[in-house]
């Protein structure tokens, strides 16, 4: 891993407006899906983005694969901004970064056989042009995903979640981005099949150097898989640090209540710890509370957290938070079975 | 790097799934369609009628028959009415002394004739703007759904009538190119009709639009065409099949209507709609002039509709029938 990022995030915002009316549209309102969000992604590196449903995961990702145009902000890739590469450029600058989607039902189209899915990379790029070639270069694929080769003319109902999800990895290895996006890719598979797929994508990642955004509800996911790790609340970025320091000394109460509800193998652990269960909802994003988006919910809230917003900064412990009044070791300690004084 | 890749391979317990032989989602609608028998009479009825229409002529020939427009007094009696069925003339004849039989047999190719090109007609046309609205959506899709709506609120039939009397004038409308007759029967009939099939098309575009296929294709550097004809259209063959066949039997009913309603299809040439007009002036001395056509008809539409109806459930095998 060198020291250099390849994506650079800067105030990234994405705001979908609400409108009414049928033919006169008017905005009233707006989805604050992505508020001000800034982080950046080293070469070779694996980072996980997590937090609750709805707090704007999936949008981010979109907007680094371009899929959506921001309503403001800056994505650097390589140093330059995604927003000023001119139209012809665009489609080859679509090989450097490819997802891999949430649900493996809906991203494989039912009606293609799954080499026509593995190949389409090669086909709306002009990439190995002959037919054996072309063939060739699927079933390698394939195999590097861990789907039989010879399986290359079925159709994906034909296939379990598990190994659609394979089809996809493969899809996205096909044209050897540097970063692969990897939207909860197993949120809809059996817990069985889950390890499965990330230990796939693990080795994909050690074996062809890629860089890896990892997007998940949990932290337990997250865990294993990912050097550094960002929390989402929200639209925001709430603490960012590398994956040991925030499983040991999570700073932000959000941090602190996510790990708290992760299930710990050992009971002896489980038991010393008080499990801190976050009362209420997430508020609408279509109108976030004031200042500190937390603030409702936080068991730590004080006046200043209505009034200021909080800016991301170093703490004490190593992570980056944006808290006014982070854990301290002791209470981190108190509700994370990981957490280890400094 | 193959091995550890390999590793992964052999722990996934679940690659013994794809022990079934391949099967297209064609294949299994086929499959589907095979167990429904009235779907497959309906069906074998239909591929007898299109043999009868395209072989009328010969069969006219083979059976002995007069020819459709072959007119004879010989078999009308001494005050004008039309003789029933006997062995010379199968069906009877017309008040014109013409072979029901032949007229009915040659009916069947003015049917299908509206009936598929009018058809295909309007499910191009349905299709076209169906797809539009639904894939670019905001301003195009209100327009053209609004324009749909009007036409749906529009008095179908007045509009035919009117349409089709004042193109079946002269040199017809729009300059010759909706001349009097058959012309202008499949052109109101794919005017009106386009809206209802470019509406379910909308509604399946804007469903598929959503799926993560799309934004597969779309992250994989596709344009808007080739996600367009190459990941959404192959996903709507199946219910363009399926509306068509139940938008022919409609059709046929169409033509018949405004051929019964003197608009349509204009004499000498048989239409089961005109005949049926004619008969209902004589149904009490020559009931056979209208039980023929009546029952070709009724058993065409009838078939079409059965089948489209099979081709739904095979198509959309949710509702579990105890069969
Ligand atoms: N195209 C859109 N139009 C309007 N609102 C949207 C759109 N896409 C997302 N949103 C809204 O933006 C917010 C963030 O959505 P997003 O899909 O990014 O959440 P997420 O973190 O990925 O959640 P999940 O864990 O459920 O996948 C949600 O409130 C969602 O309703
Ligand atoms: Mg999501």
């Amino acid at each position: 891993m060198s020291g250099e990022p390849l994506v650079e995030v800067r105030d990234l915002v994405k705001h979908f407006p609400i409108n009414r009316g049928i033919i006169l549209q008017k905005q009233v309102g707006a989805v604050h899906a992505v508020d001000g969000v800034s982080f950046d992604v080293m070469r070779g590196e694996s980072l996980g983005i997590v937090g609750e449903t709805g707090c704007g995961k999936s949008t981010t990702a979109r907007l680094l694969m371009r899929l959506l145009d921001p309503t403001s902000g800056v994505i650097r890739f390589e140093g330059k901004d995604v927003a000023k590469i001119p139209r012809r450029a665009f489609k080859p600058f679509r090989r450097e970064i490819q997802m891999i989607f949430q649900d493996p039902y809906s991203s494989l189209n039912p009606r293609k056989t799954v080499g026509a899915i593995i190949a389409e990379p090669f086909a709306i790029h002009g990439l190995n042009k002959g037919k054996g070639e072309r063939r060739r270069a699927v079933q390698e694929l394939m195999d590097l995903v861990g789907l039989n080769p010879e399986h290359y003319n079925r159709y994906p109902h034909e296939f379990s979640g598990g190994q659609r999800q394979r089809i996809g990895v493969a899809r996205a290895l096909a044209l050897q981005p540097k970063m692969i996006i990897a939207d909860e890719p197993v949120s809809a598979l059996d817990v069985s099949i889950q390890a499965q797929i990330l230990n796939l994508l693990r080795d994909l990642q050690r074996d062809l150097g890629l860089t890896l955004i990892l997007i998940a509800h949990d932290l337990s996911v997250v865990r294993h898989m990912c050097d550094r790790v960002a929390v989402m609340y929200l639209g925001k970025i709430v603490e960012i640090a590398d994956s040991d320091t925030l499983y040991r000394h999570p700073r932000h109460p959000y941090t602190g209540a996510l790990l708290s509800a992760v299930p710990v193998p050992d009971p002896e652990l489980a038991s010393r710890r008080r499990r801190q269960v976050l009362g209420g909802d997430v508020p609408s994003p279509t109108n976030p509370p004031p200042a500190c988006r937390f603030h409702p919910r936080c068991p730590k809230a004080q006046d200043l957290c209505h009034q200021q917003e909080p800016l991301l900064e170093q703490k004490p412990g190593g992570s980056v938070a944006a808290c006014h009044f982070p854990l301290s070791d002791a209470e981190a300690a108190e509700r994370v079975a990981t957490a280890e004084p400094v | 790097m193959t091995s550890t890749i390999d590793l992964a391979r052999e722990s996934s317990s679940e690659a013994e799934v794809s022990g079934i032989a391949a099967r297209t989602p064609l294949e299994l609608f086929w499959r589907r369609l095979k167990q429904d028998r009235v779907a497959m009479a309906a069906l074998v009825f239909i591929l007898l009628l299109v043999a009868v229409a395209v072989l009328a002529p010969l069969l006219v020939k083979l059976t002995g028959q007069r020819p459709p427009n072959d007119q004879s007094t010989k078999f009308l009696d001494e005050f004008g009415t039309p003789t029933g069925p006997t062995s010379e003339n199968w069906f009877g004849v017309d008040p014109l002394g013409r072979s029901v039989f032949s007229r009915v047999l040659y009916g069947a190719r003015v049917s299908l004739e509206v009936a598929i090109i009018a058809t295909a007609a309007s499910v191009a046309v349905g299709v076209v703007v169906g797809m539009t609205a639904g894939f670019f959506r905001g301003f195009v899709d209100t327009v053209l759904s609004r324009l749909i709506d009007v036409l749906l609120a529009f008095p179908i039939l007045l509009l035919a009538l009117g349409l089709a009397a004042a193109c079946s004038l002269g040199n017809g409308c729009l300059g010759g190119l909706i001349k009097p007759g058959l012309t202008v029967v499949i052109f109101v009939i794919a005017f009106v009709n386009w809206t209802y099939i470019a509406r379910i098309i909308r509604g399946q575009v804007l469903s598929l639009r959503e799926k993560e296929f799309v934004e597969a294709a779309r992250s994989l550097g596709a344009s808007n065409g080739r996600i367009i004809f190459r990941e959404i259209l192959p996903n709507l063959v199946a219910p363009i099949i399926v509306y068509s066949t139940l938008v022919i039997p409609q059709n046929i009913l169409f033509e018949a209507a405004l051929s019964f309603l003197g608009v349509g299809v204009q004499p000498p040439n048989p239409s089961w709609g005109a005949m049926l007009a004619d008969a209902t002036e004589i149904f009490d001395t020559a009931w056979w002039y209208m039980v023929f056509p009546g029952v070709a008809l009724l058993l065409t539409v009838l078939a079409f509709n059965l089948l489209g109806d099979g081709l739904q459930d095979a198509l959309n095998p949710r509702v579990e029938r105890s069969t």
